[in-house]
């Protein structure tokens, strides 16, 4: 392969980028296990035998429910994913799949929720949750991120679905298979790539948002990680060793889904291109 | 077993009419085709046979039961897909066993169908391995063992060797006679191919832009095709065609000019009149090289194809058609050439200006 003045060029793009969007994460665990002196006084250095301290994780599981706010924060990311999953694969399978009155006009609509933010929405919802009891309850953080994720996941898995060829469900139809069936046995597993690269886009801004959870349930025990992280920050004084640990913490499970999912997403990502 | 019969159907999307009146009868065990350029409509035709197209008029019986209504599973027939359509998450085992689980096959029976459709097409041997493992011609033959293992009364092919290479294309159609010759059942095939059409069929159904041109056995089609466009798409090379005109008629008897020569021939009473236009086709190879006899075209040579088995040579007559004659073995013709060519009377074939033939019966 030769190393011509384009392609470097890309390449350094790409890791400047690489380091930009890593930046942020290395220094939360750097200076998540350094003294608060040495997060001031050298926050680019790595913790060493002077520096080295575990006391901002100590203090996070010795003054709040972390336990609790993980739960929380795990329970509403993965119930709202599977959702989504679930009902944007079946939304997208009815709208590229059978033609109906107002077919289009699902779709645009769906579209437009792409478009709009959500959080415009935020005094409305609010009203709504308040109407509905659902205050202070997952159920309602649940109920805005699959909102808010299904248009994303329909037009995705609209497209995946689309590729997969009409002859296949025609066969399975001539089976004698029934509708049902075709999306569990056939589309579904046909369509897991896609499904992955869904997750991990729906994923990630669920787990952590701290807009909805403010104002939806930020009492009771329901808080979700991030919220319980901001009891760390105060007006006046802030303990970074406790914030910083906490988001180590919080960090943690994402980092491990998304890597989880990646080899997938790579391969959802690419899968309309290379064939 | 069944028979499938279409009474009047029809088919368009939006204002664009894709069938028209379509009226057909395919008798028990028959092997027919549906053959005609692409977009005649004949892979219509065949999924709405399947059920998985409606019809916007028109009744469709399969056996003595009309099956408009009813799904494809519950229709007794299977199709083979030009895509072969596996289950690509599938083993070539539970492709086939697939349908049989919604048939409510019991296990055994299901297991013993597929091993036994496993053991006729010879993939046996492949039964655990996926699709993407297989080549093409393996693919085939599992999507037409999917097809077996449901027993159905008609089997419907869309184009399945068109994925082919050539001779994996010969073989697989041999395989398919053979299978309706021990199955016995009523199959109906989709191609654009003529040689698979002639090769395949019992009866060929001939189609273009909606419209049923003419059905026949193989050979009734190739020597007393009805009209022009089926005298055109059956037979390779394709007929010649040569604008003429009625010279003179005397009962069935009409003599026809065309290309500065001229010719007698029978035809049905009072279809032509004198000087009436007419199209004068003859097959390239029912020509013989040389200038004997009364009816002769001669002309340059464009080209010469050499077969080895036959040559082809292609010629511009005075009257600016090109014709091509199929002379046997090689030939000494080259391009630049003059060339003459015999055409034997018997061997004519006459249309009118609507393009419909006006022979008289003939053996």
């Amino acid at each position: 392969m030769t190393l011509r003045p384009g392609r470097i060029a890309v390449h350094i793009a790409l890791i400047l980028y690489t380091i930009l969007a890593l930046g942020p994460i290395f220094l939360i665990l750097i200076n998540a296990f350094k003294t608060r002196r040495a997060i001031f006084a050298d926050p680019l250095g790595f913790p060493n035998g002077q520096t080295f301290t575990t006391i901002g994780f100590d203090r996070v599981f010795a003054n709040s429910d972390f336990g609790l706010y993980f739960f929380n924060s795990l329970t509403v990311t993965v119930v709202s994913l599977v959702l989504i999953v679930l009902i944007g694969a079946m939304a997208a399978w009815a709208l590229t799949e059978y033609k109906f009155r107002g077919n289009m006009l699902i779709g645009l609509y769906l579209a437009i929720g792409i478009m709009v933010p959500i959080r415009l929405g935020s005094v409305s919802i609010l009203r709504m949750m308040v109407e509905l009891n659902l205050v202070n309850t997952l159920t309602a953080l649940i109920l805005v991120y699959v909102a808010q994720g299904l248009p994303l996941a329909i037009l995705i898995l609209g497209e995946f679905i689309q590729q997969i060829p009409k002859d296949l469900r025609d066969a399975a139809r001539c089976d004698g298979v029934s509708e049902y069936r075709i999306f569990f046995s056939i589309i579904l597993p046909l369509i897991s790539p896609a499904i992955a690269t869904v997750a991990v886009f729906t994923m990630v801004p669920v787990w952590n948002d701290l807009w909805f959870p403010l104002i939806l349930a930020p009492g009771d025990g329901k808080q979700t990680i991030t919220l319980g992280v901001q009891q760390f920050i105060g007006q006046y004084v802030t303990d970074w060793n406790a914030v910083l640990a906490s988001l180590t913490l919080a960090i943690a499970p994402v980092l491990a889904l998304y890597l989880l999912f990646s080899r997938y997403l790579v391969r959802g990502l690419t899968a309309g291109a290379v064939k | 077993m069944a028979e499938v019969s279409l009474h009047g159907v029809a088919k368009s999307f939006g204002a664009t009419e894709i069938l028209r009146d379509i009226n057909l009868s395919v008798d028990d065990g028959e092997f027919v085709v549906f053959v005609g350029p692409s977009g005649c409509g004949k892979s219509t035709l065949l999924r709405i046979i399947a059920g998985l197209e409606t019809v916007s008029g028109g009744e469709i019986r399969i056996g003595s039961q009309r099956v408009n209504e009813l799904p494809p599973a519950d229709r007794k027939i299977a199709m083979v897909f030009q895509s072969y359509a596996l289950y690509p998450h599938m083993n070539v085992y539970k492709n086939m066993a697939f349908g049989l689980k919604f048939a409510k096959t019991d296990k055994a029976e299901a297991d013993r169908r597929v091993r036994q459709a496993a053991e006729i097409l010879k993939l046996t041997p492949l039964l655990h391995r996926k699709p993407r493992e297989l080549s093409g011609g393996q693919r085939q033959r599992v999507a037409i063992g999917r097809a077996i293992v449901r027993n159905p009364s008609v089997f419907l092919f869309d184009e399945p060797l068109s994925n082919l290479d050539a001779a994996l294309r010969v073989n697989t159609r041999l395989e398919i006679a053979k299978l309706h010759r021990d199955l016995g059942a009523t199959m109906i095939y989709v191609t654009h191919d003529q040689v698979e059409a002639m090769t395949l069929a019992s009866k060929i159904v001939v189609m273009n832009q909606g419209r049923i041109e003419q059905v026949g056995a193989p050979l009734e089609l190739y020597r007393r095709p009805g009209n022009l466009f089926v005298a055109g798409f059956i037979g390779s090379p394709r007929m010649n065609f040569i604008k003429g005109q009625v010279l003179r008629i005397a009962g069935n008897s009409a003599t026809l000019g065309f290309a500065g020569t001229d010719a007698v021939v029978n035809v049905a009473p009072g279809r032509l009149a004198a000087g009436d236009p007419v199209t004068v086709g003859i097959r390239p190879e029912h020509m013989e090289a040389g200038g004997a006899g009364a009816t002769s075209l001669h002309g340059t040579i464009d080209a010469v194809e050499q077969l080895g088995e036959s040559s082809y040579v292609y010629m511009k007559l005075a009257s600016g058609d090109d014709v091509i004659v199929r002379a046997p073995g090689e030939t000494d013709a080259a391009a630049g050439g003059s060339y003459t060519a015999h055409v034997p009377t018997r061997a004519l074939h006459v249309f009118d200006a609507s393009g419909v033939s006006v022979l008289a019966e003939r053996i």
